[in-house]
């Protein structure tokens, strides 16, 4: 008994696109109380479904054929205002975006009755009641006043929840939903996909789940379909997907999601090559004429050490104040008090001028490809400035720099190239070479790999690998990936609220994690207790 | 796709080029299509346009040659609109760019400065300006100079802090690379083409600030300009009505060619900003 | 108690900006060329000597440059704008009595402008790319390159003089003895043109700021909410879209309080309005400096009323404003 059943659909993008289909002869189907997970990278016309499904297709895409038979119509084909009456009513949906989804304007409350006066239900003062279960069923703290709330007073994992409840308003027989907890952190995420599924037990709804993260699918999914360049390379129950895949993108795809198999630390030389001592950095808010001031502790005492040649991964959520330690030790952020000895040198106590001397001892690879590179600069002024501010002769910078695209797997002539030119993995590539080109004694990536796909991820977790060999580095691996983290990660450290909860070699941390922090986080990974049954 | 291309798109801007081209062309070649200047009496005062040889738009309360003047003063529109963008430039880039760079009490005291600039109603302190120093085209080319900065210290500091946030600046400081290497090098020339776009417009605003002036009576004494025409003529407009409709429909003409090149320039130059209904 | 904390913030703010305009004023007596007594007196030799000796009693220049800045920035604070001698009478009282028709004059371009600036936005933007847009938007141009006092000129021509509809000078007809309703009705009559021809190139403003800020806000994920909602488009366009496109336009409308002062001056001298504009541009014909930069000075103080007034507004409308953490 299938509540949704597509058939070949195809759905066209303008002319000028780089395919003629976002989607294309797509055939499945969404029985009552199942949930479908639709699983592809960036590009494979997985979200580009949902729309059309709520006819909410962006301008100049349009359905080319293909039916969707949704309670005995096909809802690709009906006119705009019965669609409006369905949205919301019998179909809703919930986007990626908690942060940006809500009106910043409206109440909480005002906002998910609005889907009750959309449809014309009930009495206005019925309709605040019913927002006030609705908040209360998805477990929102004190309902009574995150109704009155506006959006920016609440969370992100909150504002999803206030999503949910929005969409649950009308009880629609599906809900659609598009990557809703990957903004989030992975302990939120793990709430939300709890309550997705106890809501599915409880109401009886299907859920059309879309998502890029096969942990997540192993979570939640009864069924999955795996979309690549807008067509289905594979469908099946989640079991069989996930144990037994068939076709080669699958399988590519699980290969390159790390496992949860834990490596064996790699002995590594006892020198230092960094040694944080008791770092401390204090942000201030506020703090005008009439504001009281606010202090948040984003560094809270830490001392930690890495060996040379070894890779620590430092871990945590947003607002852990991992990210602040690492552009502490590279000296974009000056910290408070502490020391950061790189090499025998206090990079926290240089004054700007030796700072800039000493500033080549310490290099990142950055998160963002997109906004890593200067948009104007072609590649070898991106790897020569550094090297010839040091004093590094021009024409030996400039054949470095041939080498080093040669090492980074792009060949040596990409550097007479524009940033635009490459892919977002490629400039990530671009990103090591530069931090390499300098000779750093030490690197620190920050979530140097959060931004690619999946299978992307691996092919540059790969180059890590094999640089690190070739180079004897050192690495600061910043991530809030855990199952990143363990794939090339040495030993592991932890940080909660600016404070390092819990530091060991990867195998100690993640199978016999002490604190009550870290073994959260580790219960958090979705997918986890698939990845343990494939060892 | 070239910028050029991108620009040629927009039919409305290109026109407004083509304006902009024949003004200029016109106001160079003025001493050679009128030799004897702006201020000569030529005929019998208040003759009618379209009636007389020679003089198609007639002539203005003294007996001058409107046509004459109308030519003349396209030369100060042009020159005031230019000058004193390019000194307005001066003073908000490098104010905003510092500001937006540094942040702290630098960006603190340089947006105070900025603020109580913006405060002041700009053309009544262009006014005071320019009453105050004696009418000059200099003295009105600094006070429109003066009152205009503001927005672009505004302007360049919102990009420059957007763009020192971008991790490939914290690349260059990681390099170390100076900070005035920085700021030249990675900084400002991502954000240039805000800065053309805005200037467009400001040489736009300039024009008419300074038709303005030249209508109070603030105009140089020595100098015809558009503004001193329809000024000296208002109160002869019930029996002249085209001595101050001509030199109005310049710089409506002139001013609009400006905004279509700025909107022109801003499809051009920003195009992520005009492309609609990308998810 | 967070709009009470702005209010006196604000406050703070607009005395210190008043305090640095006196200060500027008093400067820029003092870049003028020749003697500040006799710049202030009028053109040099203008000027009988009693009236010089009273103005360096006034500033004390035989004092130091620092006293003579304290005492000026003294007087303006206690409101003592100096003394015309053009006109004979304090420059605070010929302001105060010409103030009433500017502030009418502006109050009333400002709403006409905002309100149809707002409401022609709202309607290009719903029909993008359409003629309507095309319309509205061409106008908009035309407006916005259009010399306010050119404007204001052509006004009269056509629907003064040659249509005969409206009069197109002055504030009132004057020695007509109407009294009560009929006097109302007759400013009003007075009052179309001015208000009109002022707002139009701030209507231009308002309406490109709308359009573009609703287009910008219908791309906002919460737009895509609302309409998985399935609320009727002419409700997400009102609740959703509109209400947060306003928020650069009343940012943009406390802005332009300056310019619309500004162009006052310009307005009032076409319609020969008895407003401080006016007062200004005879001032500057008779180089009657001290009034000058008196209406100089009130009207900035109009600014800064006016930014507050915005400030407040903003807050009232936008519940993140004060509270972020």
């Amino acid at each position: 008994m299938s509540v949704l059943s597509i058939t070949d659909m195809s759905i066209a993008l303008p002319s000028g696109a780089d395919r003629p289909f976002a989607v294309k002869d797509c055939s499945y189907e969404i029985a009552k109380g199942e949930i479908l997970c639709v699983v592809g990278e960036s590009g494979s016309g997985k979200s580009m479904t949902a729309n059309a499904l709520m006819g909410l297709l962006p301008e100049g895409v349009t359905v080319a054929k293909g039916t969707a038979e949704f309670g005995g119509k096909n809802i690709l084909k009906v006119p705009e205002i019965e669609q409006r009456a369905l949205r919301g009513d019998r179909i809703a949906m919930i986007f990626q975006e908690p942060m940006t989804a809500l009106n910043p304007l409206m109440r909480i409350g005002e906002q998910i009755a609005e889907v009750f006066e959309a449809h014309k239900r009930h009495t206005p003062s019925e309709r605040k009641a019913r927002a006030l279960d609705l908040v209360r069923e998805v477990g929102l703290p004190d309902p009574e006043k995150i109704i009155r709330a506006y959006p920016f007073q609440l969370s992100g994992g909150q504002r999803q929840r206030a999503m949910i409840a929005m969409s649950l308003a009308l009880e629609p027989e599906l809900l659609i939903a598009d990557e809703p907890t990957t903004a989030l952190d992975v302990t939120t995420q793990a709430q939300i996909l709890k309550l997705i599924l106890d809501l599915r037990e409880r109401r009886g709804m299907a859920v059309m789940f879309i998502t890029h993260d096969f942990g997540v699918v192993a979570e939640i999914a009864d069924r999955v379909i795996v979309m690549r360049h807008g067509e289905i390379v594979e469908r099946g129950t989640a079991t069989e997907v996930l144990e037994n895949p068939q076709h080669d993108y699958t399988k590519r795809l699980l290969e390159a999601i790390p496992t949860g198999l834990v490596p064996q630390s790699v002995a590594v030389e006892k020198a230092p090559a960094l040694e944080v001592r008791h770092l401390k950095k204090t942000y201030y808010t506020g703090g005008g004429l009439f504001r009281p001031r606010r202090d948040v502790r984003a560094i809270d005492d830490v001392s930690l050490t890495i060996a040379k040649g070894e890779v620590l991964g430092l871990v945590g959520e947003s607002g852990s104040g991992k990210s602040t330690l690492g552009r502490a030790v590279v000296r974009l952020v000056t910290p408070d008090a502490g020391e950061i000895l790189v090499g025998g040198t206090d990079m926290a106590a240089l004054s700007e001028n030796d700072l800039r001397a000493a500033r080549h001892k310490v290099q990142m690879v950055f998160q963002d490809p997109y906004a890593s590179l200067n948009p104007r600069q072609r590649v070898m002024r991106a790897l020569t400035d550094g090297p010839m501010a040091k004093g590094v002769p021009k024409d030996a910078a400039r054949a470095r720099a041939r080498e080093l695209m040669e090492t980074v797997g792009l060949g040596a002539d990409a550097v007479d190239r524009f940033p635009h030119e490459f892919s977002g993995g490629q400039r990530q590539r671009i990103g090591i070479a530069r931090a390499l080109a300098m000779d750093p004694e030490l690197i620190i990536a920050d979530e140097a790999v959060s931004a690619l796909d999946v299978s992307i991820q691996a092919q540059v977790l790969d180059l890590l690998r094999d640089l690190r060999r070739q180079f004897d580095l050192s690495i600061l691996f910043i991530t809030h990936d855990l199952r990143v983290a363990a794939q090339l990660c040495d030993r592991i450290a932890v940080m909660q609220r600016g404070k390092l909860v819990e530091i060991g070699p990867v195998s100690d941390v993640f199978l016999n994690p002490q604190h009550e922090y870290t073994q959260k986080l580790l219960a958090a990974v979705p997918g986890g207790g698939w990845g343990k049954a494939a060892e | 796709m070239s910028l050029w291309s991108r620009f040629a798109t927009n039919r409305a801007a290109v026109a407004g080029l083509i304006v902009l081209i024949v003004v200029i062309i016109i106001a160079i070649l003025a001493p050679v299509m009128f030799p004897k200047g702006p201020w000569a009496m030529v005929q019998r005062p208040f003759l009618a346009p379209f009636g007389t040889d020679g003089l198609p738009l007639g002539t203005d309360t003294l007996g001058r040659d409107v046509m004459a003047g109308l030519i003349y003063g396209a030369r100060v529109s042009l020159l005031v609109g230019l000058v004193s963008t390019v000194m307005a430039l001066l003073i908000g880039v490098p104010l905003g760019a510092v500001a937006g760079f540094y942040g702290g009490w630098v960006d603190e005291i340089a947006m105070r400065f900025t603020e109580f600039f913006q405060t002041i109603p700009n053309f009544a302190l262009a006014i005071v300006l320019v009453a105050i120093l004696e009418p000059s085209l200099t003295s009105i080319t600094i006070s429109i100079a003066i009152v205009s900065w503001p927005p672009v210290a505004r302007l360049v500091r919102a990009e420059v802090m957007s763009v020192t946030r971008r991790e490939y600046v914290d690349a260059a400081r990681l390099a170390g690379l100076s900070n005035l290497h920085i700021l030249t090098r990675q900084v400002l020339p991502n954000t240039v083409s805000p800065i053309i776009v805005m200037a467009s417009l400001m040489v736009a605003t300039a024009i008419l600030l300074e038709s303005s002036l030249s209508f109070l009576g603030l105009g140089d004494p020595n100098i015809m300009s558009w503004g001193y025409q329809i000024g000296a003529a208002r109160t002869v407009i019930r029996s002249a009505w085209w001595l101050s409709f001509f030199p109005g429909v310049a710089i409506v003409l002139t001013v609009l060619a400006l905004n279509l090149i700025g909107e022109g320039l801003n499809d051009a130059l920003n195009p992520h900003l005009t492309r609609k209904g990308k998810s | 108690m967070a709009i009470a904390g702005t209010i006196l913030g604000r406050l703070l703010k607009a005395a210190l900006t008043l305090f640095a305009i006196a200060v500027l004023n008093f400067f820029l007596i003092h870049a003028a060329p020749g003697d500040p007594a006799a710049v202030l007196a009028g053109e040099a030799g203008a000027a009988d000597e009693q009236m010089i000796a009273d103005l360096r009693a006034q500033f004390g220049l035989d004092q130091p440059l620092y006293v003579q800045l304290y005492r000026y920035v003294g007087n303006i604070l206690t409101l003592d704008l100096g003394y015309s001698f053009r006109q004979g009478a304090p420059v605070l009282d010929l302001i105060l009595e010409r103030l009433p028709a500017t502030l009418i004059l502006t109050l009333t371009a400002f709403w006409i402008s905002l309100l149809a600036g707002v409401a022609l936005g709202v309607a290009a933007s719903a029909r993008v790319g359409k003629f309507t847009d095309s319309l509205i938007t061409g106008t908009a141009l035309l407006f916005y390159a259009t010399p306010l006092y050119w404007a204001a000129l052509m006004a009269v021509l056509v629907f003064s003089v040659q249509l005969g509809w409206l009069p197109g000078f002055g504030y009132e007809t004057v020695g007509s003895g109407y009294g009560g309703f009929d006097r109302a009705i007759d400013i009003l009559k007075h009052l179309i043109l001015p208000a009109l021809t002022l707002g139009l190139f701030f209507m231009a403003v308002y309406m490109r700021m709308t359009r573009a800020s609703m287009l910008e806000v219908a791309q906002q994920d919460f737009v895509k909410t609302a309409r998985a909602k399935g609320l009727a488009p002419s409700v997400i366009r009102r609740r959703h879209i509109l209400r947060n496109a306003l928020l650069p336009v009343v940012t943009l409308a406390g802005l332009q309080a300056g310019q619309l002062v500004g162009g006052a001056v310009l307005t009032e001298t076409v319609f020969a309005w008895p407003g401080i504009g006016r007062l200004m541009f005879e001032s500057l014909a008779a180089r009657d400096y001290n009034t000058i930069l008196g209406v100089f000075l009130v009207s900035a103080l109009m600014v800064i009323i006016f930014n507050i007034i915005t400030d407040i507004v903003y807050r009232l409308i936008d519940p993140r404003i004060g509270q972020k953490a």
